[in-house]
């Protein structure tokens, strides 16, 4: 396994460095995992990606850098701790110097100065990605026929000048090779298919394979790609996005849309989610299916736009006025992603409720070698509960009973169109003819049917999985990203002694008590890894009086992910024996 | 074809006796009865407010949103089935208070709906308190001293706003207003037609005596130029937008018309099956 990194101002071209090397790595066969750190800024300030190489399938960050790419000093004073003998790979423009104590070797490179050879300063970011190509001992025509691919548009004159400087950037690394300390020679892989999909490419995949028709959004960090995906997407079958006013206006239309019959979706994060508390209830209350994403990032207020966080699940759960009925969904993975981003529609339409995909920054932008196999169509699609006619003797009532009582609290439903199925849908409470009611016995009725309808999700989707032992030492319980994390910091507890598991929510609302309760029976210790200050998933434990003296809590709330490392250091803290002095 | 009795439910109505809102559902249901329409691909979105409730009383596919966003949720109906006749109905409050932001992107974007907008001057179901249009010096519960601050003038504000289709009706002129409903609901693109309908409960100043002597008719005037974007402001201007009739109308191609490759079949009678080509060729770009 290797991680390699590069660094910069933004704006200097590091995304589309990083791009050519996982695309690459994972072309040849390699699992990859990218992530990037960067601000709510254009040009300037620090940015870094990295990109984890390997032979096994890689889901979360790792502290340490075997190669660092660096295009300014700030970057290396910034990673030198991660390197634990790496190679620094550094443009010898800005004169590089290694900080006091770092463990690594560094090398430089005219990079500035091959790059306005082949033509332009600018292509100072594939010159370094030909020398991370010869670093990591990968050979150089991959690299070419990616760019060939990626600039192919912007002519041919732009891509042989890139593979150009590409090149000079390999064979000036190749030539210095003997005189690098440390070797890189990864496993070899072995040919496989699989793509680089971050979690809303996987959300906006899978809402396109689900049937998904409309999308309105309102642009805002980190759930923008899958607007831009999605009306790129559009065009090739029929359906609209539109960028609205505001989050309002967003999740209104999509309510709209749902009410006359298409799958439509929102996607937000914190800011916007909180503006659309009362849709959800206008949704909840009128049993109207509409899809929301939140990519959560740091909050409260504006936050930090930019930054890793979980603090939206109470607000999924329980946020906006009165009771509302709703179902909050977690994938915590690309993958998982990708099956909820159809599924929320089939929830959606069978239980007539808002669905929530709740999903986090570092979930939703750090790209993932996925197998194509697990694309593979075409996915079930599930319309519920319509009626496509309705039947005379009902026509001939005075009105069609939208919001009938019914054993399982789902009514049939009709879309508009459909002769004699006409009905009001208000946010005001109603009878089951929708019309408005404030009889105290219907009342009663109508938030029961409302309530209590989604409690049959746990027979239809996983509420929690866990991998590993169920006697285990630990288990680590995460949401989200953390899944992902307590997942690599496996190995590590693993190599220390300690028999430990995890475990993760796929369904976060209705809570899956049950699922949760048996699959940590026999646990002797407990630990909630969540990204937010306050312990809300330990607090939705509790809440169902689960909470014992076997839990703990592991909280992060600085805005940078979770390392494996950060949660196996602290477990095995946790678990070693106190001393008692006699 | 639909008859008047077919638009009317057995809902007793919850209005003030007198109030100008039962003018304007009658017209409603005259002008649905005119073009054409029938109930079941009739779609109307109501507001909150006195003038939300009239989703109770008409026979149709009818949604009622939450306060201010009943356009946004027209959208997203007509979006999601473009064979629907869409209509938006609401208050003064719904449309320029709580909702302005979506009336001036609406103008804008030109969806195929038609928007009523019920206009009292006054906030009647929370019992009396200003409104975006009640005049400066209007006393009410909020402004017990006269209320301090300038009105909205909405009808200058769509035309200057890029609408497409302006016009006001009151609702005493009944077959005025009803025609005016139907040339909007005929009109390929946002139509706004604002409706003066008077609060005999909260609203003593804006009566029905004073519109009926105010209020001009530009139908009867052969000389005004409806297309003119810049005479039309002139004319509203003038009147302190005391006028009736079409005020403005421009050739128009809706909203949905123009997005890049919306499918002609309604999206809700699709079955949201991909072909696997095009499903290949998207999975292509993260190779």
């Amino acid at each position: 396994m290797i991680a390699w990194k590069i660094g910069g101002d933004q704006g200097e071209g590091i995304d589309s460095t990083g791009d050519i090397v996982i695309h690459v790595a994972n072309r040849l066969g390699y699992y990859v995992y990218g992530y990037k750190s960067f601000s709510s800024r254009i040009k300037g300030g620090h940015t870094n990606y990295k990109v984890r190489i390997g032979v096994r399938p890689i889901r979360a960050a790792t502290k340490r850098t075997d190669i660092l790419v660096a295009l300014n000093q700030e970057t290396i004073n910034l990673a030198a701790p991660e390197l634990e003998g790496g190679v620094i790979l550094a443009d010898s423009a800005f004169q590089p110097t290694l900080p006091q104590g770092a463990n690594a070797q560094l090398l430089m490179l005219p990079m500035t100065q091959i790059a306005k050879e082949s033509g332009s300063a600018l292509m100072r970011n594939m010159v370094a990605a030909g020398a991370s190509a010869a670093l990591l001992g990968f050979s150089l025509e991959p690299f070419s026929d990616y760019v060939a691919k990626r600039f192919g548009s912007k002519g041919a004159a732009v891509v042989q000048s890139n593979q150009e400087a590409l090149q000079k950037g390999y064979q000036a690394i190749a030539e210095q090779l003997s005189q690098v300390t440390r070797t890189f020679a990864l496993e070899s892989s072995r040919p496989a298919d699989r793509l680089v999909l971050t979690g809303n490419d996987a959300v906006a995949l899978g809402a396109l394979a689900g049937g998904c028709r409309i999308m309105c959004g309102y642009p805002i960090t980190p759930a923008t790609d899958i607007m831009e995906s999605l009306v790129k997407w559009f065009p090739k079958v029929g359906g609209a996005v539109v960028q609205m006013e505001d989050e309002l206006g967003s999740i209104t239309a999509a309510i709209g849309a749902g009410f006359a019959g298409a799958r439509a979706m929102t996607a937000t994060s914190g800011p916007g989610l909180s503006l659309m508390q009362e849709a959800i209830g206008l949704a909840a209350m009128t049993e109207t299916p509409v899809v929301i994403v939140d990519t959560q990032r740091g909050g409260p207020s504006t936050g930090m736009p930019t930054k890793q966080e979980q603090s939206d699940l109470l607000a999924l759960i329980h946020g906006g006025h009165g009771e509302a009925s709703r179902i909050v969904i977690t994938p915590s993975s690309v993958e998982e992603s990708f099956e909820d981003g159809y599924e929320a529609f089939n929830l959606a339409e069978y239980f007539q409720t808002p669905v929530i995909i709740a999903t986090d920054l570092s979930l939703s932008l750090w790209q993932q070698s996925v197998d194509r196999s697990r694309l593979a169509g075409p996915v079930p699609i599930d319309r519920g509960r319509v009626l496509p006619s309705v039947p005379a003797s009902a026509e001939s009532a005075a009105t069609f009973q939208r919001y009938a009582f019914t054993a399982d609290g789902i009514s049939p439903r009709t879309l508009p169109g459909t002769p004699g199925g006409q009905y009001l849908a208000t946010g005001v409470e109603h009878s089951p003819s929708g019309k408005v009611s404030e009889d105290p016995a219907n009342r009663e009725r109508m938030m029961d049917k409302r309530l209590g309808k989604t409690a049959q999700i746990h027979r239809m989707r996983p509420g929690f999985l866990v991998q590993g032992p169920s006697d285990a030492d630990i288990v680590l319980v995460g949401v989200g990203s953390t899944a992902a994390v307590n997942l690599e910091a496996l190995p590590f507890l693993e190599a220390a002694g300690i028999r430990a598991s995890a475990g993760w929510f796929r369904t976060l609302a209705p809570f899956p008590a049950e699922q949760f309760a048996q699959a940590v029976a026999r646990a002797q210790h407990i630990l909630v890894v969540e990204q937010n200050a306050t312990g809300q998933v330990a607090q939705l434990i509790k809440a169902e009086g689960l909470y014992d003296w076997r839990y703990g809590s592991l909280l992060k709330y600085d805005g940078v992910p979770f390392l494996p490392e950060d949660v196996a250091e602290y477990v095995q803290k946790l678990l070693s024996k106190v001393e008692v002095a006699p | 074809m639909a008859t008047l009795q077919d638009f009317k439910t057995a809902e007793k109505s919850w209005w003030c006796p007198g109030c100008g809102d039962f003018g304007v559902l009658a017209a409603l249901q005259k002008a649905l009865v005119k073009v054409g329409a029938e109930p079941a691909t009739t779609a109307i979105v109501a507001g909150i407010g006195c003038s939300g409730k009239i989703g109770n009383y008409i026979n149709s596919y009818n949604i009622h949103v939450t306060h201010g966003r009943t356009l946004p949720a027209a959208l997203g109906v007509k979006l999601a089935n473009r064979s629907l006749r869409v209509l938006a109905v609401g208050g003064d409050g719904d449309a320029y208070a709580i909702g302005m932001g979506h009336f001036m992107h609406s103008l804008r974007r030109n969806v195929d709906i038609t928007y009523i907008v019920m206009d009292n001057h006054v906030y009647g179901l929370t019992k009396g308190q200003t409104s975006p249009t009640s005049e400066t010096g209007f006393h009410t519960k909020t402004s017990p001293q006269g209320s301090i601050e300038q009105p909205v003038h909405p009808l200058m504000l769509a035309v200057a706003g890029g609408a497409t289709f302006v016009a006001q009706g009151f609702s005493s002129w009944q077959p005025q207003l009803a025609d005016l409903i139907v040339q909007g609901m005929n009109h390929p693109g946002f139509s706004l037609i604002n409706v003066i309908s008077p609060c005999v409960t909260y609203n003593r100043v804006n009566s029905y005596d004073w519109y009926k002597k105010t209020l001009v008719n530009l139908d009867d005037d052969p000389g005004y130029d409806r297309s003119s974007r810049s005479r039309a402001l002139t004319r509203l201007e003038e009147s302190d937008e005391l006028v009736t009739g079409l005020i403005y109308e421009e050739p128009s191609i809706p909203y949905e018309a123009k997005i890049p490759g919306f499918s002609d079949i309604p999206l809700a009678h699709q079955d949201g099956r991909l072909s696997p080509e095009v499903w290949n060729q998207i999975l292509g770009q993260f190779e």
